[in-house]
């Protein structure tokens, strides 16, 4: 025993000290995790955001320096605290407030104390900065808008929110992140990628040099610059035609699917949502939840197309041969179908064919049209499917898959769609049950741009590209399949000439003739959309919306727009007018009727949007 | 013996981690090895023949510390000359181990009369008592090692016993407060008159030996609320899980933990050790120098260092018992004691299983008085070794 006894001792303790330091490194992970804690400090290097430029290379998004006012508690000596409060703007209860929140976040690690100072702001500080120990100056790198339009189109930049710390690992709190639009679905390729710095840190929290000699560091990359499809000029002009107005434009250039111009009406300018006041600014568009503008009208807002749609109807009717072009209609101020029941239409030249059925917009016509496609197959199930796909084929009733940040499928009926809403087989349903189909109102819905990519289908007689907004990265054209490759419509091309024409003729002695672009042939179709909404609970129908799309030159088409204008009474009025001047500006460079400008740009419909929300009785279409 | 070298060869590879204070350890290292070849050079029977002079001379530094002594880190137990300071306490370990030695191989001593251990007791304890008050508790408690050998040459079970007993309760007593303790020992006792066949103790002795635990026990939660200073109670608190003060007082034993923790299998690797940079661990390259060796070198590092140390500590007990004399038998106990006492009580502070105590870990803690003390302990003790056969 005597002589054992510090041998056992010894192994003993070996053995205690080896299962702890087995427990310590191995088993409880907690360790390591604390010492990268406490040890090594994480420093990002942000790199400059690319650059935005448009189709003809005007530049309309660039960075500016923007300087975060800093300070460090603890070194932070008495200073004159009303001078410091007059020179940056702020109140002095602002001031103690703010510090006092960054001394209980660290005493010896910097906190902002006031954001994104101006250059001016920044330039009249910087004089005094010396009276103030403690504070410096941290830069930068914020947007800086060389446009006022198209705030839907480029998006904005935000601060990262939780959701996206949590979802995506590249994010840390502060980092800043595009949101909507251009910014929004090209972030990564703008943002480029932030470099790493990896600090070792004393017990004191100093920096001591890089960790490992720097090998996990990274150098930042800068975004890459991009040239967009819109067109600056035709945006802004759009935008400042949509003025007092809601409602959205999207034109195309029918070749490629390129977006010339998506406007959204109202908008704002998108400087307001960047800088000192950007939360406040973007609050106050947010909670505007009657003119919402922050909704992309041009995107999102699904309208029944009304009158537009005719020439589609036409197209089909074509292509399964249930009419020609020589087959006439008769209308007598409408389309009487079942018992008394009746689709009105305005006063006309009767019977018609289908070019001047499209240019007289004849609902009679396109309800006669409109049943004998549906009629063509045994059931009306089988026609109102042959016909749901035909539609589908022009990217109709479904996403478009374009490169924006947003967008919706509108709405296609088929036959399932009926049979349920009929409730089939327990009771039966009929083309004339569906009639409202063949003018565009009834089940239909489209976005702008889907109206916009169907009018430019017509225009390329039977194919398109999916709209797109990116045109070059660094000066390179797009590559990607999915705006390069050609959807083709179930259409026959020759079917499109009579259509065509009619569309053509919508303006040489149609319900546009008025609009007619001097020395442009061009190509339209006008829209009226009944519409309704919930007023004090209760379905009730407001004046029409205005509606029109058009192409143009008619021979080699090369700018296809979409004009919807909410409740503007009639195709004609706003949006026919607004069509035509988009595609003068566009074509022309000047403008040449500064009558029918005028009239836009004098004409206000405020006092229209204000009716629902009166409270009072009001009157429609007047 | 080349297990002594290789531990020792040790030393120099942690050390180095610490660019200001290692070329000063490197002078020290050096300077141990010319020191190496002069202990080895003098011969064996002057160590027993001038150890009680070498023991008194050490007494007198020692004490002399409370004139001359110069106050590092609140403890007074450092000597400066010029740029160089020495700390007599770690020189006095090896007289003392000499002294004992001198003492228990002289054959008129017999361990198991009482006289005879009041006297070595003495011998351990005034060094001891003469150091507690500098303050430096840790270099005091590493005399209780000289019970190894004492109990070697047949000291009473007892006291090892009573020791081991009072620490027990000590600890127990902090923990459970002194009444638990007291029904426990009384506890324990009964069962073991029940158990006990022959032999059985009297009912008197268990009733004074459990009066004389609740005595002890009460005292100790006394001497713990109303005598200790607060950094002492902290200290035993942290260990013991009572308290949590990461900030504060348990600093050094958390970020130690992290230290080491942070190692996990192989370590961050020489000189790579984050926390080891950052010096976070304060005292690292002295009496927390095993975090770092945690650190960079992981578990794999740090068991190897448990491992050398076992190796020769185990080691040592066998040349111990191979001696012929007492006198080197004892020596080398007390070299095994002491060893094992600084391994013990720093490698238990580092991994956060024992209060701070301040006490280097031989061969490894930056210091010249520490690694000057324990080649001296170590290699006398070769000496005598390698001359076992030729005197006596």
């Amino acid at each position: 025993m005597r002589k054992i006894l510090l041998y056992i001792l010894i192994i003993t303790t070996g053995i205690i000290f080896l299962s702890r330091l087995f427990y310590l490194q191995v088993v409880d992970t907690s360790f390591a995790r604390l010492s990268e804690n406490n040890a090594i400090k994480v420093v990002y290097d942000y790199p400059q955001r690319g650059y935005i430029f448009d189709r003809n290379g005007e530049l309309l998004v660039s960075n500016q320096p923007s300087y975060d006012v800093m300070a460090i508690p603890r070194n932070v000596k008495a200073f004159d605290t009303a001078e410091f409060c007059k020179i940056l703007n702020i109140s002095a209860e602002d001031l103690v407030k703010k510090l006092d929140k960054a001394k209980i976040y660290s005493p010896r690690l910097p906190s902002i104390i006031i954001p994104q100072l101006t250059k001016s702001e920044y330039a009249y500080f910087q004089e005094k900065m010396r009276k103030y120990e403690g504070f410096y100056i941290q830069k930068r790198s914020l947007r800086d808008y060389q446009t006022k339009n198209g705030s839907n189109v480029l998006g904005y930049i935000t601060e990262v929110n939780k959701k996206i710390i949590d979802e995506n690992p590249y994010y840390i709190s502060g980092d800043l992140i595009g949101k909507q639009g251009v910014e929004g679905y090209y972030e990564e390729l703008l943002r480029g990628v932030k470099g790493v710095k990896y600090i070792q840190k004393d017990r004191f929290n100093r920096d001591i040099g890089a960790y490992k000699e720097g090998i996990f560091d990274t150098i930042p990359k800068k975004g890459k610059d991009i040239n967009i499809t819109i067109d600056g000029i035709l945006q802004a002009y759009g935008e400042k035609l949509m003025e007092n107005k809601r409602g959205g434009i999207v034109a195309l250039e029918p070749k490629t699917g390129e977006i010339l111009a998506m406007v959204t009406a109202p908008s704002y300018d998108p400087a307001l949502l960047m800088g000192r006041q950007r939360s406040a600014n973007f609050t106050k568009l947010y909670y505007d939840t009657i003119a919402k503008p922050l909704y992309d009208r041009g995107l999102l807002a699904e309208y029944p197309p009304g009158s537009p749609f005719k020439t589609i109807n036409a197209l089909i009717a074509l292509q399964e041969n249930v009419v020609t072009t020589e087959d006439r209609f008769y209308c007598n101020r409408g389309y009487a179908y079942g018992r008394g029941r009746k689709l009105g239409c305005h006063a006309h030249p009767s019977p018609l064919s289908m070019i001047p059925g499209i240019a007289q917009s004849c609902n009679a016509y396109f309800a006669n049209v409109y049943r004998r496609i549906i009629e063509k197959y045994d059931t009306p199930q089988e026609g109102m499917d042959v016909w749901s796909n035909h539609l589908k084929s022009f990217g109709l009733g479904g996403y478009l898959g374009s490169d924006l940040s947003t967008g919706r499928p509108g709405k296609i009926p088929n036959a399932e769609y009926y049979n349920r809403i009929y409730d089939y087989p327990t009771y039966k349903w009929f083309s004339t049950a569906t009639l409202s189909n063949a003018i565009g109102q009834g089940e239909i819905l489209m976005t702008p741009i889907q109206l916009a990519n169907m009018t430019a289908a017509i225009s390329n007689k039977g194919w398109y590209y999916t709209p797109h907004i990116l045109k070059k990265i660094e000066g390179q054209p797009i590559k990607d399949e999915a705006f390069t490759k050609k959807h083709i419509t179930t259409i026959d091309a020759k079917n499109f000439e009579p259509v065509i024409e009619g569309m053509h003729q919508v303006y040489m002695n149609g319900t546009a003739a008025a609009l007619r672009i001097p020395g442009i042939e061009i190509a339209g179709k006008t829209g009226t959309a009944e519409n309704f909404a919930k007023v004090n609970g209760k379905k009730t129908q407001l004046t029409d919306h205005s509606i029109f799309i058009a192409f143009a030159p008619v021979d080699n088409p090369k700018i296809a727009i979409a004009v919807f204008v909410e409740n503007g009474y009639w195709g004609g009025r706003y949006a026919g007018r607004i069509a035509s001047l988009m595609v003068e500006k566009y074509l022309k460079g000047t403008i040449t009727r500064t009558d029918m400008e005028d009239w836009i740009l004098s004409h206000s419909l405020e006092d229209e949007y204000a009716k629902p929300y009166s409270g009072q009785p009001f009157s429609i279409n007047n | 013996m080349n297990i002594y070298s290789a531990s020792l060869g040790d030393a120099p590879s942690s050390i180095f981690d610490f660019s200001q204070t290692y070329g000063k350890q490197a002078v020290w290292i050096i300077l141990s090895l010319v020191l190496i070849v002069i202990l080895l050079s003098i011969e064996a029977r002057f160590y027993m023949r001038f150890s009680s002079v070498i023991y008194i001379i050490s007494l007198l530094s020692i004490a002399g510390l409370f004139v001359f002594g110069k106050t590092i880190n609140g403890a007074t137990s450092w000597y400066v000359f010029g740029g160089i300071s020495i700390q007599p306490a770690e020189f006095a370990k090896v007289a003392t181990a000499l002294a004992l030695a001198k003492y228990l191989g002289d054959i008129q001593t017999n361990i198991k009369l009482f006289t005879n251990q009041i006297k070595a007791f003495m011998i351990i304890a005034i060094p001891a008592l003469i150091i507690l008050p500098q303050p430096d508790a840790g270099s005091a408690m590493v005399y209780a090692a000289f019970l190894f050998p004492l109990y070697r040459e047949g000291l009473s079970g007892i006291y090892l016993i009573l020791l081991f007993a009072a620490i027990a309760i000590f600890v127990f007593t902090l923990v459970f407060g002194p009444i638990y303790v007291t029904l426990a020992v009384f506890a324990i006792l009964l069962l073991s008159l029940f158990l006990k066949k022959r032999n059985r103790p009297k009912p008197l002795l268990i009733l004074l030996i459990v009066l004389a635990a609740m005595a002890y026990s009460f005292s100790v939660d006394y001497i713990f609320q109303n005598v200790f200073e607060q950094r002492h109670r902290d200290r035993f608190n942290i260990v013991l899980g009572s308290e949590v003060d990461t900030r504060g007082i348990g600093y050094n034993t958390n970020q130690s933990e992290i230290a080491i923790g942070s190692g996990g299998w192989l370590g961050k690797g020489w000189t790579e050790g984050t926390q080891t940079k950052g010096q976070f661990v304060p005292e690292q390259h002295t009496d927390y120098i095993f975090s770092t060796v945690g650190e960079e070198w992981g578990f794999l590092g740090s068991s190897l260092v448990v491992a050398l140390f076992m190796l020769l500590l185990l080691r040592l007990i066998m040349l111990a018992e191979r001696q012929k004399s007492v006198f080197n038998r004892v020596y080398g106990y007390s070299v095994t004691g002491i060893i094992f006492f600084h391994f013990l009580i720093n490698i238990s502070m580092v991994i956060g299983i024992f209060p701070t105590v301040g006490i280097p870990l031989p061969f490894f803690s930056y210091g010249g008085s520490g690694l000057w003390s324990f080649t001296i302990l170590l290699f006398i003790f070769l000496k005598l070794d390698s001359e076992r056969m030729s005197f006596w």
